[in-house]
């Protein structure tokens, strides 16, 4: 458990506990232990492979999708473990919003594209649907980009803008957890810059777990780090220490450059 | 061209022979003028190979159209209204036959493409790993069976069962149904437009299965895994992510298997009675263009049934001809859309 900065300390949101991942015969996660802490961003580094994204996508359980993935251990979220096979898939990653590398806007318009997700659990009017679609626009700062053309479709805005449209989709939902898996790394600087700044603003709603390559990114938003290499957590604690006097030589290594 | 050139003579002079470079020149002249020659030849014979599919094309077009000039002649448009067919006294209309290949067609989309869909998104999407490859071979070995066998299979062993077991239940809860109820009355005689349009069905639910197939199968697993991020099911993303998304593909998929249904002569022959009857019961027979095709040309001896008979193969060259153009058409637009998304 990491030191605490605040004076009310945050609860832990998702425990994972003894978590083990493998594809197939290869285990890609061993032995995970850690806390994500409530309306805290959390950020996973590491070099290409080392488990990151599969801790990622063990939060929602996306590994479902595919047969041959299954997880061992324990996450417990709302004091429940969601690995357990009763979980109601849907409903997990209805609380838990996903953000992939590349923009994934849906072939449709880009008020369906936020209206799509609602729908499935909630029962809104048109007026009200109207509202929650700004609301999220807005959450994802990119209302005024597009305010005048929700009809067109989503894939007619830029990278940058289809990515901040899909953050405002996973919002729109109003998910417990927004989990990124590299959401800046197919955008330019600007456009990274924006989604930066909008991830401190959901932080005061929403725990957040983000992957990133960019160690500078890492250091910029997030309030705790977890350095993973070969599928092992080798390194997690508040975000300023790690990068300033890491406790492991391996972390030291890496973040400075001296390997990966 | 300099490089070799330069190349070549300094070979020479190592070597102590002395190659002048009007002589290098006129070498290098020839060799260009025999290229340019091969490339002459070949550009052209494979243009010729080009222009041959046009002209066998056209050709069949010129000598279909031109054989049933006759046939227009002495009916005029009437002969594509007309329902009577009578070869004896010489009595042509071709309706029934086209109410037959459309009506046909119509009943193996209205069974193939529910079948189909299903089986594309349990291979693309519910499949267990295991099974994804069997059942994807069954399937494609089912588009390979040789379309006379299907016709036998449809008489001697649909057909009876079909009398026996589904016509009765069918006439006994559709029969009373206002309107449709009529499509389901009449003799339980197994054979019919109704049984050759389920037999055309189980032809093309291959087909139509493996383009759907394919088709979901460009989905990006990302896009569909937003979807599955926001809490949505299997059926949600099927509908609202993976259709959207390969519409066209899905309808290019549906019209080629309507073009092979519109053509298909063996089969249909087999099962749906050949009577040139139009009747409002679809457990009656009937008759279709390919099926009277296959029935009559060798009979044929007048000029006018022969042009009678050739004039119905225009029609059903027409009627393909749009469909499978259209098909195309979606197709394409669809690999269009996909360049423009990746």
């Amino acid at each position: 458990m990491p030191d605490i900065v605040s004076s009310a300390p945050p609860e832990t949101k998702i425990k994972v506990d003894s978590l083990q991942f493998f594809y197939g015969s290869f285990q890609g996660l061993k032995n995970i232990n850690l806390d994500i802490l409530e309306r805290r961003i959390t950020a996973f580094i590491g070099p290409s492979g080392c488990g990151k994204s599969t801790l990622l996508r063990t939060l929602n359980r996306m590994y479902d999708l595919y047969p041959g993935q299954r997880a061992e251990g324990k996450i417990m979220m709302n004091g429940k473990n969601v690995l357990e096979k009763d979980q109601d898939l849907n409903l997990l990653r209805a609380r838990v919003g996903m953000v992939f590398q590349k923009p994934t806007p849906f072939p449709m318009s880009i008020y369906d594209n936020i209206a799509f997700g609602v729908k499935l659990y909630e029962n809104l009017s048109k007026a009200e649907m109207d509202e929650r679609v700004e609301w999220a626009l807005n959450k994802a700062a990119i209302w005024n980009e597009v305010k005048d053309k929700l009809k067109q479709s989503g894939l007619s805005l830029s990278g940058g803008q289809q990515q901040r449209l899909c953050i405002a989709r996973a919002v729109a939902v109003k998910p417990e957890v927004v989990l990124l898996d590299e959401p800046t790394s197919a955008l330019d600087p600007i456009s990274t810059a924006k989604v930066e700044e909008l991830l401190h603003e959901l932080k005061e709603d929403y725990t957040i777990a983000i992957v990133t390559h960019n160690m500078q990114q890492a250091a910029r938003v997030s309030d705790f780090t977890a350095y993973m290499y070969l599928g092992e957590l080798i390194e997690y604690g508040v975000t300023d220490e790690l990068f300033i006097k890491p406790k492991r030589k391996e972390t030291e290594d890496y973040i400075t450059g001296r390997f990966g | 061209m300099n490089n070799t050139q330069v190349n070549t003579s300094e070979q020479s002079t190592q070597q102590g022979h002395y190659v002048s470079k009007e002589q290098q020149l006129q070498a290098l002249s020839k060799r260009l003028a025999r290229q340019h020659w091969q490339d002459v030849v070949f550009r052209n014979s494979t243009l010729f190979f080009a222009l041959l599919v046009l002209a066998l094309l056209s050709g069949i077009i010129f000598s279909l159209a031109s054989k049933s000039i006759p046939i227009f002649q002495q009916f005029g448009l009437g002969f594509l209204t007309s329902s009577a067919w009578n070869p004896v006294t010489l009595e042509f209309g071709a309706a029934t036959a086209i109410y037959g290949t459309l009506v046909t067609s119509l009943i193996a989309l209205l069974v193939g493409i529910p079948i189909s869909f299903g089986i594309a998104v349990f291979l693309t999407e519910l499949s267990p790993v295991w099974l994804k490859r069997p059942l994807g071979t069954a399937i494609e070995l089912l588009a390979g069976i040789p379309s006379i066998i299907y016709g036998m299979w449809g008489l001697f062993v649909f057909a009876p069962l079909f009398a026996e077991y589904a016509q009765p239940l069918m006439t006994k809860y559709l029969g009373p149904i206002p309107v449709i109820g009529q499509l389901f009355q009449g003799a339980a005689m197994g054979f019919g437009v109704l049984t050759a349009g389920i037999i055309l069905a189980v032809m093309i639910i291959p087909f139509i299965a493996s383009v759907m197939r394919d088709v979901f199968e460009v989905v990006p697993p990302v896009l569909k895994e937003s979807a599955y991020g926001l809490g949505a099911t299997t059926w949600e993303v099927v509908r609202n992510i993976v259709l959207p998304y390969t519409k066209a593909g899905v309808v290019g998929g549906i019209m080629l298997g309507l073009g092979r249904a519109l053509g298909e002569t063996m089969a249909v022959t087999f099962v749906i009675g050949n009577t040139p009857k139009i009747s409002a019961s679809l457990f009656a027979p009937g008759t279709s263009i390919a099926a009277t095709l296959a029935n009559e040309f060798a009979e044929a001896r007048d000029e006018l049934h022969v042009s009678a008979l050739m004039a119905l193969g225009l029609v059903l060259f027409l009627i393909t001809f749009v469909v499978l153009a259209f098909a195309k058409l979606m197709l394409s637009r669809l690999s269009k859309q996909e360049g423009s998304k990746t």
